[in-house]
């Protein structure tokens, strides 16, 4: 796992055209996800988590990573989508996130962990306002490869929000 | 790594050269004939100017110049140092912070107004005529020319050290005519020249109609440590007095220039004394000089806490081995990680001395503000304390001072009236009882007036009229939101926070503050602070299958509680302990576990001074020492807990917040006496 990790970092020097980012994706319920590598820290295997009594079902948890204690947080639940069961192939992803000015690790659960791979920014558009059951304003852009497409979450929105989607349901 | 800003470098040490000026300052003023001090005072103000020039913080420079030359005047003998010197200096030291802190800051009529004050503090007093401006230094000293002969050899290490011996040689230039002759003959064979070493001295004729401790002071910084060799070569009259420098200096300038003793060597004593006087101040910077950004104290810390983890699963594992070897190297380890642990934190540990020093300037701008006299006398300044606990009782403390010498202490005629000594005593005094270290301030004033007290609380609506409350609890109604002092907030701290804010501090650092008062006696204020935030003594608990940590300090005792005791206590939440109603709370149903509850219930009594509250718990498995980390942004709502640790086996245990638990408890108590 740590060689993906020291792969992106590698990429990340030459990247090609300015449209086209660096991306980790994964997989959360069903659906495709990416996030730009350079924000990724460590992909984890699953860890001994406790669990934070009275916080919210997004961040309900703690994690030790590497002698630092980090939240646990689950778009799923900003998602609005329905929760599952851990499989062997859940894995933590580990970003670094700008939060009210400091920067800290936050720890993502993910069903799985694709690949590292070039996406082009230039082809993704706006959520659809209509037809999409997440909250839009979570959802930076969808890219469409292959047929499918895949999910840019907006990170500091859903974490501005503490997890909730505001607004009629 | 970024290199830091030069100009970020030159302000921490323009910040340790002002705290040691105001120090000086400060002591000065109690012993103002203290020849020691207005050196150690003039050498800050040297340095700060050479290096504010240095760094490009010209108007620092300048300013300082001029700081430097009116001081000058009393290190010369020329004037003598005085209370409105040191007030003036004082005033010209917060100038120059301000100008530390915003270089282009445009303020001349300050600039003005400081250095007139001091001006005329240094010619009122001085026996000697008045300075004809602060731009034109000392050129009243000049006397006849006369001829020295300076031979001087610095040591081997100048160069390394980054002194350049020509900036003496240029310096003397500027003096007077000057001839130069360079003493070649220490130089060794090329084959076995150190590149980096000086080996050659200098002989320089000078004739000048500056003074012998003019010509020293071209040497002042490295006086320690070199050969200096003065004498003086006119045909002037000899006096075989070998008058020590501070007695020269007293003597007024134009008999200096021609008095001076001929051909003599300096006195073994008198030269000794200044040696050591001035390498003092230097070994302490020298102490002082390992800066370390305290972030990286954290991440070292971190690193120790993930070793410690590691260590204990090796011990895990080195326990159900039969290796001998492996259990040898795995108690080693035991040993090494607990020690590496201990000094870990003493590497951030430091003395109270430091915070206390800081409020002498306070008490001395109070005494000034207040009219009234007042002695600050410290205890226990050896106490030692994590640096961060320190930084952050600073404004409390300030806070705490303020209000003793504003409320505590009378006006000098009620102090006599009242038959006490004319200057109020404010005590700060440090010491450390176990994981906590109670730091008191104490005046001798008039004390907390009960009644005075109880009425502002009824009109503000803190209490019922008439409520009968208990002392300490009345007492405890000055930290109050709300309980403002707004009346008679001075000009001094300009915060204006109430004493509120004092309570919110120490309670973020998970210390409680204790009031004493008795009327026309005084009060103290205490704070108990736990040593330090980043360790913790803790009792480690199991609710449901979670770990729980519970700060040790909070704990006042561990009750098994009975089954019939257990099912009696449902639908309420008291139990009768010892006599006394103890209100509880379950945490298995606080944190929702949705286990079945172990068949021994324990109840651990945690409290906050007067307020008791019991929790209970699964399992108390042990005393747990550990590392605390902060919770993070994301779990800010999350009031039940103060930060997280990690186990032995890696895992994560929360901490509980005592703090916020009793007054969970004490809402509960509330609500079901209502119903009662």
């Amino acid at each position: 796992m740590s060689d993906l990790a020291l792969k992106t970092k590698a990429t990340l020097r030459d990247m090609p055209a300015d449209d086209e980012i660096e991306v980790l994706t994964f997989e959360i319920g069903g659906e495709t996800f990416a996030l730009e590598a350079a924000i990724v820290r460590e992909i984890l295997d699953l860890l001994p988590e406790t669990i934070v009594p009275g916080s919210r079902p997004f961040v309900n948890a703690v994690i030790n990573f590497r002698g630092k204690v980090i939240p646990l947080a689950d778009i799923r639940v900003a998602m609005g989508m329905a929760a599952a069961a851990t499989t062997i192939d859940s894995r933590v992803v580990v970003v670094e996130l700008d939060l009210d000015g400091a920067s800290s690790l936050v720890g993502l659960r993910t069903d799985r962990v694709n690949e590292v791979t070039t996406l082009s920014k230039a082809s993704g558009e706006p959520p659809p306002r209509v037809g999409l059951k997440w909250p839009p304003q979570f959802i930076e852009c969808l890219i469409q490869r292959e047929g499918a497409f895949i999910i840019f979450p907006n990170l500091k929105a859903i974490f501005a929000s503490k997890g909730r989607a505001s607004g009629p349901d | 790594m970024s290199t830091p800003d030069p100009a970020d470098i030159f302000r921490i040490e323009a910040a340790e050269l002002l705290e040691q000026m105001e120090q000086g300052l400060l002591d000065l003023e109690h012993r103002l004939d203290d020849r020691n001090l207005v050196d150690a005072v003039f050498r800050a103000l040297h340095t700060l100017k050479g290096s504010g020039a240095m760094f490009g913080f010209d108007r620092l420079a300048a300013f300082t110049h001029h700081c430097e030359t009116a001081f000058d005047r009393v290190r010369k003998g020329l004037a003598e140092a005085t209370p409105e010197l040191v007030s003036a200096v004082l005033d010209a030291r917060d100038h120059m912070r301000a100008l530390v802190e915003d270089p282009t800051s445009e303020n001349t009529d300050e600039e003005n107004y400081l250095l007139e004050r001091l001006q005329a503090a240094v010619s009122e007093a001085g026996p000697a005529p008045v300075l004809p401006s602060v731009a034109s230094p000392a050129v009243a000293e000049s006397g006849v020319p006369t001829t020295w002969r300076i031979r001087f050899g610095l040591p081997e290490n100048t160069l390394v050290n980054g002194t350049n011996p020509l900036s003496f040689l240029d310096e003397l230039r500027a003096m007077g005519e000057c001839r130069v002759v360079l003493d070649r003959s220490a130089l060794p064979p090329l084959e076995k020249l150190d590149p980096t070493a000086l080996y050659v001295t200098w002989d320089v004729t000078l004739t000048t109609s500056k003074s012998r401790a003019d010509i020293e002071d071209v040497f002042l910084f490295v006086m320690d440590d070199m050969t200096l060799d003065i004498e003086e070569l006119g045909d002037s009259e000899t006096r075989p007095n070998a008058a020590a420098p501070a007695a020269v200096i007293a003597e007024p300038p134009p008999m200096t220039a021609v008095t001076e003793p001929k051909a003599e060597r300096q006195a073994p004593d008198t030269s000794a004394k200044p040696v050591s006087d001035a390498a003092d101040p230097k070994l302490r910077r020298k102490v002082e000089s390992v800066r370390v950004p305290a972030e990286r104290l954290d991440e070292l810390m971190d690193r120790v806490g993930e070793l410690v983890i590691v260590q204990s699963r090796l011990q895990q594992i080195a326990a159900g081995s039969s290796d001998i070897g492996l259990r040898t190297v795995s108690e080693e380890m035991e040993r090494l990680c607990s020690e590496l642990r201990v000094t870990m934190m003493v590497l951030r540990m430091v003395p109270v001395a430091t915070l206390f020093d800081r409020y002498r300037r306070l008490v001395h701008d109070l005494q000034r503000d207040t009219g009234k006299k007042i002695e600050l006398s410290t205890d226990g300044e050896s106490t030692e304390m994590d640096k961060t606990v320190i930084e952050r009782l600073a404004d409390p403390l300030v806070h705490l001072v303020r209000n003793a010498a504003d409320h505590g202490l009378e006006p000098i005629e009620a102090r006599l009236a009242a038959g006490k000594p004319e200057a109020g005593s404010i005590r700060l005094s440090a010491r450390q009882t176990g994981g906590e270290v109670i730091i008191s301030v104490t005046d001798d004033g008039r004390g907390i007036d009960r009644a005075k007290v109880r009425a502002k609380a009824e009109a503000a609506g803190l209490i019922q009229a008439g409520a009968t409350i208990p002392d300490q609890e009345l007492l405890q109604l000055i930290f109050q939101p709300g309980f403002s002092t707004a009346s008679s907030v001075t000009n001094l701290s300009g915060r204006g926070v109430g004493m509120d804010v004092v309570k919110k501090a120490i309670e973020s650092l998970h210390g409680s503050i204790d009031v004493a008062s008795r009327p026309g006696e005084g009060s103290t204020v205490s704070l108990r602070i736990p040593l330090t935030l980043a360790i913790i003594d803790g009792l480690l608990v199991r609710v449901g299958e979670g770990h729980y940590v519970i700060p040790l300090p909070a704990v006042e005792e561990c009750i098994e509680i009975s089954q019939e005791e257990d099912l009696r206590s449902r639908g309420r939440a008291f139990l009768s302990l010892r006599d006394t109603l103890v209100p509880f709370i379950r945490l298995r149903e606080l944190f929702a576990t949705g286990t079945k509850p172990d068949r021994y219930q324990k109840m651990v009594v945690v409290s906050t001074g007067e307020e008791r509250v019991g929790l209970i718990v699964d399992q108390i498995i042990g005393h747990h020492q550990t590392v605390i980390k902060s919770m993070s942004k994301l779990h800010d709502d999350v009031t039940t807990f103060s930060g997280a640790t990690i186990l032995g086996d890696g895992s994560v245990a929360l901490i509980l917040d005592v703090i916020n638990l009793v007054s969970l408890g004490q809402e509960q108590e509330a609500r079901l006496r209502a119903i009662a």
